[in-house]
């Protein structure tokens, strides 16, 4: 299925917030996320269902002023 | 010394972890600056190169409370997003409130900020809106849920320091029990001295520091100055006044032609 993760096309394995986040990498680490512009708590990753086209950001603790 | 939302800080000085020559720069600078507060952001992550992971160390040693941004939001909606993002990242209520609503001055849209202000206090955020010194705004600011308030000394960045001192004095004598903070705009440590002889709370920068050429020495500096700004308004500052007054008695003073 095509989603779009941090802006970029990719094609992905896994139908949940959960499986994507794995699949790319993430799992275990210190990452917060939001689907189609709504935040989606690591509690409900596991049964966020995602669909094809579906906008997900995933975002680390990084520099600020 | 300040204290928000029910937690006193042992600092009047908050500084950003941002533009650093290096992380241990950054440490230093921390250690030299006795900020009690850092801010934050969150950022995509790509999973192969765990940048933010790296950072998250990092900023754990400093052993400072955190306070995580909205920096570069420009809408509600991604403001409040990210603020809940940044809440469970950082495990905090905390967040520095940023709608930005001009591209060339990084003013705040202070139409969006009063809006996200209240969508986040009603949600358990404890807000600290980076906003303008306008009086009215301010006290929009409050009704919307805010107990700290930070108005800006200057475009961020810039480093041109407080551009309207009226302003900001004016809001100091309206909200007297209110925590005052002086964000951004600050290029030197004198400019952050004056923000707390005004009676400010405290100041928060990060260029100032972060681009001097030697940032750990810029660090201490900021970290004397609001040390002694905050004496000088204890101390009670006497009232400027436009004509000379000697100060050697003029009594005794033998007549030689």
């Amino acid at each position: 299925m095509k989603i779009v993760v941090n802006g970029e096309k990719i094609d992905v394995k896994g139908t949940t917030l959960a499986a994507v986040l794995e699949e790319l990498g993430h799992g275990g680490a210190k990452v917060a996320t939001a689907v189609n512009e709504d935040f989606v708590p690591a509690a409900l990753r596991e049964t966020t269902e995602l669909d094809a086209g579906d906008r997900v950001e995933i975002v680390a603790p990084r520099q600020g002023g | 010394m300040p204290t928000f939302y029910g937690k006193e800080i042992e600092s009047r000085l908050m500084l950003g972890t941002a533009q650093y020559p290096s992380p241990a720069i950054l440490a230093d600078a921390f250690r030299q600056s006795a900020a009690g507060i850092a801010t934050v952001s969150v950022r995509r992550e790509a999973g192969s190169d765990k940048a933010g992971q790296a950072f998250w160390e990092l900023i754990k040693e400093l052993d400072v409370a955190l306070l995580p941004n909205t920096a570069g939001c420009h809408s509600v909606r991604e403001a409040v997003t990210t603020a809940h993002m940044a809440r469970e990242l950082f495990d905090t209520p905390w967040i520095k409130l940023e709608v930005i609503g001009h591209a060339d001055t990084l003013q705040p849209d202070v139409f969006g900020l009063v809006e996200a202000a209240r969508i986040l206090s009603e949600d358990g955020f404890q807000v600290f809106p980076y906003c303008t010194e306008d009086l009215v705004l301010c006290d929009k600011l409050l009704d919307a849920g805010c107990q700290v308030l930070m108005p800006w000394g200057a475009p961020i960045g810039t480093g041109l320091g407080l551009n309207n001192v009226y302003g900001l004095r004016s809001l100091r004598a309206h909200f007297p029990d209110v925590p005052l903070v002086v964000d951004a705009g600050l290029g030197v440590p004198s400019q952050a001295a004056q923000a707390i002889e005004m009676g400010y709370d405290s100041v928060l920068l990060n260029t100032a520091v972060a681009k001097a050429g030697d940032p750990v020495a810029m660090a201490k500096g900021f970290a004397m100055a609001v040390e002694a700004g905050a004496l000088a308004y204890q101390a009670d500052p006497m009232e400027p006044r436009d004509m000379a007054a000697p100060s050697t008695p003029v009594l005794g003073k033998a007549f030689l032609e």
